[in-house]
């Protein structure tokens, strides 16, 4: 966790370190000469501080196009009046610190941002607060910056009236890290994005995804908090991805998943937490991916495996309380399960090594029967279900066959 | 109502101190503490008590139902040569035989559970709904067990149409649906599968436990009709009323019998 | 008083009473008799409300049956194999009674004490052999002082020593002025008590009088010849 000054600290601070770095030091605000950013913006030179003073502005398309430090003082709100983008930042070194801007304008055309970076490198977006805009922290071929600490807020309930909270364009070696995002229709979205980081990041409740990434390769995301989003996270077209210590939760809904991953290669998922997903961890099409030391709890589908996946591993995962624990569409299995914990697994351990003498098969014949008609679920803990699935189990005919954990543990692993 | 007190009292005197209450208890107890013991897990111990609950609460409420009926025939056809009414005695005697296998199912699950409370301290919920569907079932099933053992004069007729009656509504039912679900897969079947549950009081308390418990699953049905029906006020309102008329509607017809019946 | 106009039933197409004609007076004792499946216990179990007459009119005293249950306060109706809950004991099962019949005084207990029911009492119904099982069934029958007792072959299953003291009660009864209902196989018995005998065969009365009539009608040497000249189909 950061610690944050309060920005009088920050201001005292900022007086005492060297001048020649940042230069003078500019008030604006209604009691000052300076009226707003803009005026303070068109006076000023490279390097110096702005600090904004409590107050509305209304603000439209600010262009930064000098290095500058701009520093909101109380509550310094930008407000866009739902028109076009409150600021665009065409310079490098340009840090937005404790500003507070609200309504960028909702378009169907341009991708109107509260803040927006184009083709700039070393800038920062901290501890701001955005509410209401249609998208919120916008960059486009941008590199070596940082945004975090930011709290995005929104509250459009219509998909296309929304844009997405932190949105990445061709862009490199980002840092996105301790921000609060919901509301949005994506609350952090990826696109044409190298090395990047994605640490500690708190998503609820955004319209679609609450983490959307494509053709992202060699980016990491961990700690992350992603809850409640309507479609759960998607990770597509990359390769090298690493994800550990994040948490999945409660993201209901047909569509719904934990994380789904699509044509996925090279890449590591561990130490997450996938808990009551419709989907826990969706997968199609994606190749050599490690999945360890996962907990997969009260899932509807903890993991749901389609064709074309193959040469993934599955290492002690924990499986506990899930309606489903594997299924997939496919009577071939090209995937290994090894040193799993299954709380459906109902077999002994004679010579208490801790791993069970007889194999798990987590596919179960009504998992590929709902895998055909959804309907039939209805009939999920039926007697007759158990029946079937028991039958199946002593003589697989349906189920694949090699898609089996042969060294089940025993008990729960501790990920701790 | 006072002399149906009466009845119902003696016969519960009766009943709970029969050798069968108490083994039912006993099984209850088994099941549920090695349940316990074996996993530690409080979700999986509670679904797969629900499950069971599911099977075995309907099964020896039909049983013991059309038993005891058949068992204290002359018992019967005695009391009603005294000034009692007949649907008094008969509501008397179903009230004196339901309320102990209640009262043996409550002990034989919540003991363990009491005994190992501190496990369960979040489920508090779920615990509920497994001793009110134990409860439901037993009121269900003791109606459906009086109006068979009423219709036939013969037990092992009357025990055999029970035994296929549960092994209908736990098992044969639920293949029907599958069938059903297989041959119109083409079709949006959520509301005519919301229809068909209702029929089968099994089904119905099932899917409660499911809503409960694999929402997610559920969740993931395209639609989300099944929770935003059974999970939401007006589903579980109908749920409650079919619950009701489960419970009413043999138990009134048995009744009926029961009145015109020539002992 | 029970009196009994023109009643029929019939299970299915089977008749098993056809148009009986019968009143029972106060003060006496009826027996009634026939073979197996003649219809006598279908005719008690109208009586007592178990079974429902097709047509015909039952009169207790002055109420007409008509599925009210309270005229059975007046009857203490003793059945062949008596059985009660297994598993209370005998002092709950007179309990149970008094309850249910709401009457706790004005009781005849002497029945208990003279058939030996006191060392029983704390035992469960489900542990006493027949014959005690049916001296608590004697006991109950006349505990409430019925002004009516209906009672299904009595003294069957009961030992000598305890037929005898249930005769005697109820010879004692008659002097109280009871209309006595009783059916039975035991001739030497009916020929003790009986002040009347009803002979139903195959659903109708083939004889309804004092014994002394039946033996001099048949024209037969004894009770048990006159019988078995009726069951003969011998008409009167």
């Amino acid at each position: 966790m950061k610690i944050k000054f309060p920005p009088v600290i920050v201001l005292f601070l900022l007086s005492l370190v060297n001048i020649e770095i940042f230069g003078g030091i500019f008030h604006a605000g209604p009691n000052y000469q300076l009226k707003n950013l803009e005026s303070a913006l068109k006076i000023i030179s490279p390097y110096d501080t702005v600090i904004i003073h409590q107050g509305k502005y209304f603000s439209n398309n600010i262009i930064v196009n000098k290095p500058v430090v701009i520093i909101g003082l109380g509550r310094a709100v930008l407000d866009g009046l739902g028109k076009n983008q409150i600021m665009f930042i065409k310079s490098d070194d340009v840090i937005i610190e404790n500003m507070t801007f609200i309504n960028s304008g909702i378009s169907f055309i341009d991708d109107n941002a509260a803040i927006k970076l184009d083709s700039v490198s070393n800038c920062k977006v901290i501890n701001n607060f955005f509410e209401d805009n249609f998208f919120a922290i916008y960059l486009a071929r941008t590199s070596n910056s940082t945004v975090s600490g930011n709290i995005i807020k929104a509250k459009n309930k219509k998909e296309s009236y929304s844009g997405n909270g932190i949105h990445l364009w061709y862009s490199k070696n980002v840092e996105i890290s301790d921000n609060r995002i919901t509301g949005h229709r994506d609350g952090i979205y990826l696109e044409f994005v190298r090395s990047s980081n994605i640490t500690n990041n708190l998503s609820w409740k955004n319209l679609r995804y609450g983490l959307h990434f494509m053709f992202s390769d060699s980016c990491s995301y961990s700690g992350n908090v992603f809850q409640n989003n309507g479609a759960g996270v998607a990770v597509m077209f990359t390769r090298r991805v690493e994800m550990f210590n994040n948490k999945f939760e409660n993201n209901w809904g047909g569509a719904a998943y934990g994380v789904l991953l699509k044509e996925i290669f090279d890449s590591n998922i561990y130490n997450n937490y996938f808990y009551k997903n419709s989907n826990g961890l969706y997968m199609e099409g994606c190749n050599r991916i490690n999945i360890k030391n996962n907990d997969f709890v009260e899932n509807g589908w903890a993991i749901r495996l389609m064709a074309n996946s193959m040469d993934n591993n599955f290492t002690a995962n924990n499986f506990s309380g899930n309606s489903f624990d594997v299924s997939t569409n496919n009577i071939k299995n090209f995937n290994t399960f090894s040193g799993n914990y299954w709380s459906e697994y109902n077999g002994y351990d004679l010579n208490k090594d801790g791993i069970g003498d007889i194999p798990f098969r987590p596919v179960s014949l009504f998992s590929l029967i709902t895998e055909q008609n959804r309907s039939s679920l209805v009939l999920l803990r039926s007697m007759f279900v158990e029946l079937l699935n028991t039958a199946e189990k002593i003589f697989p005919v349906l189920t694949p066959e090699t898609l089996i954990d042969n060294s089940p543990n025993i008990k729960k692993i501790n990920h701790d | 109502m006072n002399l149906l007190f009466k009845i119902s009292s003696y016969q519960l005197r009766d009943v709970i101190r029969s050798k069968w209450i108490f083994f039912y208890t006993i099984l209850l107890m088994i099941i549920s503490y090695s349940l316990i013991s074996l996993t530690k897990e409080p979700a999986k111990i509670l679904i797969t008590m629900l499950n069971i609950n599911l099977i075995i609460v309907p099964l020896i409420s039909l049983i013991f139902g059309t038993i005891f009926l058949y068992n204290n025939k002359n018992n019967i056809i005695f009391l009603l040569s005294q000034p009692i009414k007949r649907n008094v005695l008969f509501l008397g005697l179903y009230i004196g035989l339901i309320l102990p296998i209640i009262l043996g199912f409550l002990l034989g699950v919540g003991i363990p559970i009491l005994f190992y409370v501190k496990i369960f301290s979040n489920y508090a919920e779920t615990i509920f709904l497994l001793l009110t569907t134990g409860i439901v079932l037993t009121i269900i099933f003791g109606g459906v067990a009086f109006y068979i053992s009423i219709s036939n004069e013969d037990r092992m007729k009357g025990l055999g149409i029970s035994i296929i009656v549960w092994l209908f509504l736990s098992i044969f039912y639920d293949g029907l649906l599958l069938i059903i679900f297989q041959t119109f897969a083409d079709y949006p079947l959520e509301k005519i599968s919301a229809f068909l549950i209702m029929f089968n009081p099994i089904d119905l308390t099932r899917i409660l436990v499911v809503i409960n418990f694999d929402v997610s699953a559920l969740m993931g049905y395209t639609g989300t009709v099944f929770k935003n029906f059974f999970g939401g006020n007006l589903g579980v309102l109908i749920s409650a009323l079919m619950l009701m008329f489960w419970s009413i509607l043999p138990l009134y017809l048995g009744l009926r019998k029961f009145k015109a019946k020539d002992f | 008083m029970i009196k009994v106009t023109n009643l029929n039933k019939s299970f299915g197409s089977l008749e098993v009473l056809k148009k009986i004609d019968l009143e029972f007076v106060p003060g006496q004792i009826t027996y009634i008799v026939g073979p197996n499946g003649s219809g006598k216990s279908t005719l008690i179990k109208i009586i007592l409300g178990l079974v429902k007459s097709d047509s015909g009119d039952v009169w207790v005293g002055d109420y007409m049956l008509n599925g009210d249950c309270h005229y059975r306060d007046k009857i203490g109706y003793m059945p062949q194999s008596a059985s009660f809950p297994e598993n209370l004991t005998v002092t709950e099962v007179f309990k149970m009674l008094k309850d249910l019949r709401n009457n706790k005084d004005n009781l005849d207990e002497s029945l208990i004490k003279e058939l030996n029911l006191d060392k029983e009492l704390n035992k469960r119904l489900g542990n006493l052999s027949g014959g005690t099982k049916q001296k608590v069934s004697a006991a109950i029958t006349f505990l409430f002082n019925p002004s009516i007792l209906i009672l299904d072959e009595p003294t069957a299953g009961l030992d000598p020593v305890s037929s005898s003291i249930l005769k005697d009660k109820i010879k004692k009864e008659k002097e109280n002025g009871r209309t006595i209902i009783l059916t039975s196989h035991i001739l030497s018995e009916l020929e003790e008590l009986a002040d009347n005998v009803v002979f139903i065969l195959e659903g109708s009365i083939k004889f309804s009088g004092k014994i002394n009539h039946l033996i001099e009608k048949t024209s037969s040497l004894n009770l048990e010849r006159a019988m078995a000249a009726l069951m003969n189909g011998q008409l009167i």
